[in-house]
């Protein structure tokens, strides 16, 4: 284990996890939209001069055989890492994610290895509307055969990305738009973070909040918030919602007996609701005082400031929340 | 490329083509190995087919059939000039692709028939049949749904720096599908070695193709995004053959090409389609010009004897007999099965319990 930490965003540690493992493996390489100049984020910044253009492929707005491809060439021993630039365009391949990549390696009975991370930076950014801003991670939960992470930091960016390039599962990498400049330390030597392990960012013994991706920072504010009012809150990040880590949130709700999971995706058929239904359904109803979840309105996300503001989930709306089952 | 002639009725001609013999007449580029050869390969797709429906007829077999009984000589003519390594991807109309591609007859009836020993554990059945030793990548249930794999697997193969090429059978329904546009540009943009074979049997499902599809057809959509083409004759098992070589040679020397293959298919869509919908005329007309009954002739000018034909015509008839008769007396798979095959990370049965 490497000692030597540097402070870097998140936007900057997902850059560094994936040039550390294309330098150890030569068989990875990255296909998407204008990732030669850097990305759209600049997540790729430097990779075209060290790894050449066969390794760094800009490819044309065809989401359908950037997806498709990077899965014929995982089929023949390659690792592609798969940018979809931002999430709202994987529309434009789902057959190739839905009916190829999460189907392949059970429908031949385990002759393929659908070795790809599809990176899909989700959720509001600055007022992009509708069609770049959704958040919509509980579809892939639903769906067998792929693996989900959603990271909140600038460690769990790093060691979760490294997990994904090295998981022969496919795994669907869900980067937080909105906290690409969110800083935080990495070592120098990127280890992996196994994934269905909770990060426990707080620890109380009166409610268990979860939550996950762009939430993590307002859930954190709210915690502090709740304890200055003397409610302590048990805050589990579950940094990949497939597989999730259902111990570490039965166990915190076994000490707290209130359970709220808050998520920045609608909340209507939200990974929220499978995570309460499990709890209950593992302790049973007579265990939990309150299992309450915590989204968006189910409406299409607006553009205008007050409009976004006015459906997004804050750090207000979490308090407001967890005082109104407290009382 | 100057070769290239959109919707042209004659086959590609001899030439360039494999083989050593020469002389006068159908298939005198080749040597009578190879004819034969070719010969057998239809005649076990036909037969394998053929038992196939009996079998589904029987109710042995779960599930519907997509067969290709009448488009024998394109898997046949293709796959011959192919080496081990060369990969594949198929529709759902696979089975001629994965046998000619050298896929075992036995284990894909298991798979067929939901059996223990099918190449996909029971998981996959008729529409799914890969066999990635033989470098068969799968066939596909959605349309054009092996292109964009294709491609994938040529740019693979290229960053591996290996000389083996992708090769993708697709339906003449295909080129309305947006993935065709994709992955032409792609194959032609990054000049992969992957050539595209058109398989066009003149209907998308029940709908007569040209009947749902503008402009001058797939070769011309082909040319505008980059991938020279060639239109052959179907149904000639020797031009397939002798078009497949050349443009392979120029695939593995690293730019794409499409293969316009004119056939017909005498079925309906699926095995459960009486195809009563279908034009009789125009069925007993193409069965007029069999792909088999074409080579047998070109065969028996070239001096093969009628009980040599005969020889394998009987030898496919028991092959395929005895993997209906295998697949019937194998065990149904344990129930284990289900739950494998799909996710090494983390818990993943998740509704089995509780």
């Amino acid at each position: 284990m490497s000692t030597t930490k540097t402070t870097v965003t998140l936007n900057e540690a997902g850059r560094l996890a994936v040039l550390q493992e294309m330098r150890r493996d030569p068989t990875i390489w990255v296909l998407g939209e204008d990732v030669a100049r850097g990305g759209l984020w600049g997540q790729y910044r430097g990779f075209l001069d060290e790894f050449g253009p066969e390794r760094i492929v800009s490819t044309p707005i065809s989401e359908a055989t950037i997806m498709g491809a990077g899965l014929g060439a995982a089929l023949v021993g390659t690792r592609p890492i798969i940018e979809m630039r931002i999430f709202d365009f994987v529309m434009c391949a789902m057959d190739e994610l839905v009916n190829q990549i999460a189907k392949v390696r059970y429908m031949f009975g385990g002759q393929a290895k659908p070795s790809v991370v599809v990176r899909m930076p989700h959720g509001m950014w600055r007022n992009s509307a509708a069609q770049h801003s959704q958040m919509l991670e509980a579809w892939f939960a639903h769906l067998p055969g792929v693996t989900i992470a959603v990271p909140s930091s600038a460690a769990d960016e790093a060691g979760l990305l490294v997990t994904a390039i090295r998981s022969d599962d496919p795994v669907l990498f869900f980067d937080p738009k909105d906290l690409w400049s969110v800083e935080g330390e990495v070592s120098d030597v990127i280890e992996p973070i196994p994934f269905g392990k909770a990060n426990c960012l707080h620890e109380g013994a009166d409610v268990t909040m979860v939550t996950w991706s762009a939430m993590v920072p307002h859930a954190r504010t709210a915690t502090k918030t709740l304890s200055a009012d003397g409610i302590k809150v048990d805050l589990l990040d579950l940094r990949t919602i497939w597989p999730w880590d259902e111990d570490a949130v039965a166990a915190s709700v076994r000490k707290t007996g209130r359970l709220l999971v808050v998520h920045e995706a609608v909340e209507v058929g939200g990974f929220g609701g499978e995570v309460v239904a499990r709890i209950v359904e593992r302790l049973g109803p007579q265990s939990l005082k309150v299992a309450q979840r915590l989204g968006a309105p189910r409406i299409p996300i607006p553009f205008s400031p007050p409009l976004e503001n006015e459906i997004r989930v804050t750090p207000d709306k979490i308090v407001a929340k967890v005082k109104g089952f407290m009382t | 490329m100057s070769e290239a002639k959109p919707a042209a009725p004659a086959s590609a001609g001899p030439g360039a083509g494999p083989g050593a013999d020469q002389g006068a007449g159908p298939g005198a580029g080749h040597n009578i190995s190879r004819l034969t050869d070719l010969f057998r390969t239809m005649v076990r797709i036909r037969t394998f087919e053929e038992t196939a429906l009996e079998a589904h007829k029987a109710g042995e077999i779960p599930g519907p059939l997509h067969v290709s009984i009448g488009q024998e000589a394109v898997a046949s003519g293709i796959c011959t000039n192919l080496r081990r390594d060369d990969r594949l991807t198929s529709n759902h109309r696979g089975h001629g692709h994965v046998l000619a591609k050298g896929a075992d007859p036995n284990r894909m009836a298991l798979e067929l028939f939901g059996r223990e020993g099918g190449y996909c554990r029971g998981k996959g059945g008729s529409m799914h049949i890969a066999d990635f030793s033989v470098g068969m990548l799968g066939a596909n249930g959605v349309v054009s749904g092996g292109i964009p794999i294709a491609v994938g697997a040529a740019q693979g193969l290229k960053l591996l720096k290996s000389d083996a090429i992708a090769v993708c059978f697709f339906g003449d329904g295909a080129m309305n599908r947006g993935p065709f546009l994709e992955g032409f540009n792609w194959a032609a943009l990054y000049k992969l070695p992957v050539l595209f074979v058109c398989e066009d049997n003149a209907v998308a499902a029940f709908t007569a193709t040209k009947t749902v599809t503008a402009g001058p057809g797939v070769t011309a959509r082909s040319e505008a995004l980059g991938v020279p083409a060639l239109s052959v004759d179907g149904n000639d098992a020797v031009a397939v053959d002798e078009a497949a070589s050349r443009l392979i040679a120029e695939v593995r020397r690293g730019a794409p090409r499409l293969l316009h293959a004119r056939t017909f298919r005498w079925t309906g869509h699926t095995s459960t389609d009486p195809a009563a919908w279908r034009d009789q005329a125009e069925v007993e007309a193409w069965k007029a010009c069999c792909p088999i009954a074409k080579l047998e002739a070109t065969l028996t000018g070239r001096g093969i004897t009628k009980s040599a034909i005969t020889a394998i015509r009987d030898e496919a008839r028991t092959e395929m007999t005895t993997a209906r008769a295998s697949a019937n007396a194998a065990n149904w798979p344990d129930s284990a099965i289900a739950y494998d095959d799909v996710q090494d990370t983390g818990a993943i049965l998740r509704g089995t319990t509780a």
